[in-house]
This record gives structure tokens, sequence and C-alpha cells, in this order.
């Protein structure tokens, strides 16, 4: 089926419900749809519901982390250097402020179509890291949304029982982040070589034994 | 009792239940138990022999594989798929080179696809016939029904063996193909191995379909819905026992396998004895699939020409790609930025997803029978834990 008619199908049967295309340009031609956090659970039960849609195998739910970039750019600026006019390059920087994305892929048992994808943004990489859970929606993502949890740190409203899947509960960080630094706190192994011995070294060294 | 007395708690590490005067008992069973398959750990709470509560705790064996597959090249990760379902590492290489496949867009030779449905359905049948041994083993048949499965499986490692190098690490799977042909005479052996199957199956049949003991441990225990075997995203033979009717080798396509004929084997009933019924006839259906492609094989390249092994780079760009692994369904889903190593790289995990009913297939039960339940749902911890 096609995603545009999807599209317009969803808006017009969900209100106030704001959608947009993000195409992807692999030959696998799974192009996706960006929901709106507000929104989300009611385009999910829609999509669920609909009797030509029928999507309600929730397959896949994962999450993806986009850190914010810093962009600079070289811009050409007229100025007046030394009283005379010239054309002088400046670099400005830019910032791209990060995301967590999680993406959803969707099938129908019933009517056996599909991928669909769906996608939803956080508003930053930290601290609003909130996003409506689909559980309610779809069973499956019980497990695979506590996994996006421990793994990203995107928190699930709504979802039954949010909790580490695969760390363990003390552990504080998300090993899946992009910028994520494995704690200086594991037993090393005694033959330790190469990274793993520079790494022991500077353990080591700055815990002040030999 | 109410099973909403029990509190539910928000960490692991603190007591799901209540000391109080309904004398229910918490006990931790695993994550050394030898029938969880691995390191696998529930949190049980019972009242008397009765399930009330039953919490699945994972990740005693994770080494998070995505993290380890974004700091490799693509075909790095191929070894690594091996690890995840260890039984079955053909078809794990074959999801992941699915998935690669459509993220490039490359085409597979026909040759390569007939050595991959013949690796494929090979890897499902040693599956399939552990998996019932492993079952009985569990429910206390020491020994005859998982030894004669060994015994098949035996044989069918040995042909991954003689063709791949390795009986179980495989890695026999490339973007656009396969690793190598097959050797002088493989073919005749396969077709051996092939023929002799069936003579296995009735005989397991035999031994176990009518058998009193294990009707009686299986039939109506851990009876899964259908609805809930679809919102819960249940796949491969265990939603298939539900009745429903979702076999990926029919539904996409994919490969060759729209070439074959066979027929996909449904359940009624959804209890354990279904889902040891539903794998017993795809063992068979696997064969006739065998025999197909074996006889059909074409002569041609194995890999696809055009195909650079070495400074792959995909172009930016996703893509999911699954298949009917032995467990359900395998999936990939691929993010490429361009460079040599995946950007994104995510498994999605038949055997985790099909452990999310695993607590509403215990509740009301006895002590014994989740572990005839967790037998039937078909895991392995590599996988499930990543």
């Amino acid at each position: 089926m096609n995603l545009e008619a999807i599209k317009s199908e969803i808006e017009a049967n969900v209100p106030g419900c704001r959608l947009q295309m993000v195409a992807n340009p692999s030959p696998s031609g799974q192009h996706s749809l960006l929901l709106d956090a507000g929104h989300a659970v009611a385009v999910a039960l829609y999509l669920r519901d609909a009797a030509d849609l029928r999507f309600d195998f929730c397959s896949n739910v994962t999450g993806i982390d986009w850190p914010g970039k810093e962009g600079s750019q070289k811009i050409k600026v007229r100025k007046l250097v030394d009283g005379l006019e010239q054309e002088v390059e400046e670099v400005r920087t830019t910032t791209i402020p990060g995301y967590l994305e999680v993406v959803y892929h969707l099938y129908s048992v019933e009517k056996k179509h599909g991928p669909l994808v769906l996608r939803m943004r956080t508003e930053d990489r930290h601290a609003g890291t909130h996003l409506p859970s689909l559980t309610p929606v779809w069973r499956s993502a019980e497990l695979q949304e506590r996994e996006v949890f421990d793994l990203f740190g995107v928190f699930f409203d709504g979802h039954p029982d949010l909790r580490r899947l695969l760390m363990w509960p003390g552990f504080v960080d998300h090993p899946m982040l992009k910028d994520y630094i494995d704690p200086d706190d594991y037993e090393y192994e005694p033959t330790a070589h190469d990274a793993v011995l520079r790494r022991v070294n500077r353990h080591r060294s700055e815990a002040g034994d030999r | 009792m109410n099973i909403a007395t029990v509190p539910t708690a928000p960490f692991d590490s603190e007591p799901i239940a209540e000391p109080s005067k309904e004398q229910l008992l918490e006990i931790s069973m695993g994550p050394q138990h030898p029938s969880t398959h691995g390191v696998f750990r529930m949190k049980v709470v019972l009242d008397g022999e009765r399930v009330v509560r039953l919490k699945p705790v994972f990740g005693y064996l994770h080494r998070n594989h995505e993290k380890i597959a974004e700091s490799v090249t693509y075909l790095g990760s191929m070894p690594y798929t091996d690890r995840l379902d260890y039984m079955c590492s053909i078809t794990n290489n074959w999801a992941y080179a699915l998935a690669v496949e459509k993220l490039a867009g490359i085409e597979v030779p026909e040759r390569a696809e007939y050595l991959r449905v013949i690796s494929g359905e090979l890897t499902r049948l040693q599956n399939h016939a552990c998996l019932i041994g492993f079952l009985m083993q569990d429910m206390g048949s020491t020994g005859t029904p998982l030894m004669y499965a060994f015994r098949e499986r035996e044989k069918i490692l040995d042909l991954f063996e003689a063709l791949t190098g390795a009986r179980m690490m495989c890695n026999y799977m490339r973007f656009g193909g396969c690793r190598v042909d097959l050797p002088a005479g493989w073919l005749d052996q396969a077709k051996k191995v092939v023929a002799d199957f069936p003579r296995f199956l009735d005989e397991y049949e035999r031994l176990l379909v009518s058998n009193e003991i294990l009707m009686d441990r299986t039939q109506d225990v851990g009876v899964l819905s259908r609805e809930l075997a679809v919102s819960a995203g249940i796949s491969g033979p265990m939603a298939r026992a539900s009745g429903v009717d979702y076999d990926i080798r029919k539904v996409d396509r994919y490969s060759i396998y729209d070439r074959f004929t066979f027929r996909v084997p449904l359940g009624s009933h959804g209890d354990v004895y279904d889902r040891f019924m539903v794998r017993l006839l795809e063992m068979r259906e696997s064969v006739g699939i065998l025999q197909q492609a074996m006889r059909d094989i074409p002569q041609g390249p194995i890999v696809d020409p055009k195909m650079k092994i070495r400074g792959f780079r995909p172009k930016p760009g996703e893509a999911y790609g699954r298949i009917e692994s032995p467990k359900g369904e395998l999936g990939f889903y691929l993010i490429g930025d361009g460079s040599p190593n995946p950007y994104r790289y995510r498994v999605r995990p038949p055997s985790l997803i099909n452990l999310t009913v695993l607590e509403d297939l215990c509740l009301g039960l006895n002590v014994a029978d989740i572990v005839a339940i967790l037998g039937s749902v078909d895991i392995v911890l590599g996988e499930v834990d990543r």
C-alpha cells in the first residue's frame, strides 16, 4: 500500500495529528512516517483497527541515537577591512540539536502487507526524552520498549512495567548512546593486552596503586 | 487468591511477593536451572504449587551485540550473527545478508539462492528435532528422545562441516551470495541424509505423538490465544500453533520460496502439544522443500560478481529485512551513513519477543508446567540477550 495514501487516510481520520514523510534513499524503498508524540497512540490505534489497514502485528521496535552536530560553514561576507570593502571568509558554527528516535515496524497478519515504518522523535537526548508508549496498542512492544528505555534512555509514558531489560537495575547510563563511555569499574583480566592493557595502566595510575 | 493483591515491584532487586498471611513463596528459577536452556531466570511467585506471578529476568548473556556491530564493518558482523542463535547460525547469516542486500540493492545469483534454501532448511530440520528432544528432556524423559534427535543432528552438522568448515558457527553467507560452493559429493550425501530423515520422523512420531504421559503433560497446558499471539508479536511455529496463518516464506516470498510447494501446518488449540506437533509437521514440509531444491539446483556463480567484498560502503539509507528462521521472525534493521560500518544495527530477536507472553501462559498452572511451556517457546539465550 502506498505510504502517501496511508498518510492522507490517517490525517482524514485522526483529527489534529501532524504526520511527516521521511524519505529513505536506499534501494529498499522503506519510507517512514514521523508521528507527533501527542497523537501517536491515536494514530497507532487507527492503524491497528482501520478495516483496510489492519496493522495488527508490531514486529520490531527500536531506538536510534542522533547526536547533535556542530556544523561549521564558511561564508563570504563583505566587510570593511582597512577602509576598503573586501570579501572576507568567515567561519560560522551552527549547532543542530540531537534527538533520540524510536522506530516501529508494522505488518498486517490479516491483510499480509507491510512493512509500515513509524518514527517518533524526542525533544533532545537527555532531559526531554519522554514519548508515549505503544504497548497498550501492541503488546509486542512491551519488552522491546523496555529495551529501548534500557539502552537509549527513552521514557515511555503509559508503559505498564518500564524497567531495564538487559542491564542490571542499579546501572545508570544508557549504553547504546553514541557518546557512551563505559565505566572503569570492572575487574581487569590478568593478562591484559593492547587496548585493554592501556586502560588497565590508566586505571592503575589514576587509582594510585603501582 | 486474587493476583491483583500481589504488588508490582518497580525494581528487580525488590521482592515481588509480599510476605503476607497468604503464604506466597517467591522462588528464583534460574539462571542456572538446567531447563532454562542457558542463563535465563524467572522470578516466580507460588501459592502452593500454583504460579500466581512470573517475571522473566534477562541480560545474563548480554554483550551488546548491536553496539559491537556499530564498531566493525558490515561484513565483520557476519561471524557475530552466528553467535546469536547458536543452534541456527546459517539462518542468522541469511537474515543479516538479506537486510544488507536490501540496504545496498544487491542481487543474489540463482545457485546461491538454492544453496541458501538448502542450508537454511537443513538448519530448520536440526533445530526442530533438537527442540523436541530438549522439550522431552525438560519434562523428564531423560535421554532417549534427545539422543535420537542428536543422532540426526550429527548427520546434518557433518554436512555443515563439509560445506562451511564449521559445525555450528558456519559463517556461510556473504552479501550477494554464499561463501563457498558445494564440495564434490556433498549433494549426494545430503540427498541421502534428507531421504533418511522421514524415517527418523516416523520413529519420533511413533514414540511421542500418542504417548500418554506427553499428552497429559502438554495438552491444554500453556494455551495461547490467536488474538494474544498476534498482538504480542509472536512469530514462527509458536504463532502457527495458535492458528495464526503467517509464514514469512509464504508472505514475503523472499529468496526463491515461491518456487517450492509446501504447506504451512497450523495448530488449533495453541497449547504446548500443538507447538510440539507444528514443529514435527514443519520438518516434513522442510524435507519436501529440500528434495525439490536439491533436484532443481542449477549451475552458476554463487556470489554476485559485481559485489565488492573489500571497501563495501552502502549508500546512506535504511532497510529492514526479515526471514522465517526456525524460531520465528528474525529481522535485521540497518541504517547506513555511507561509511564502512553500519550507523545502527538492530536484531529483531524472535526468542525474546516470543517470551513476552510467558507470564500469561504460566499463570494458574503448576511449577512443573513452566518447564514445559518454556521449552515449547524455543529460546536460545544468545539471541534473547544479545
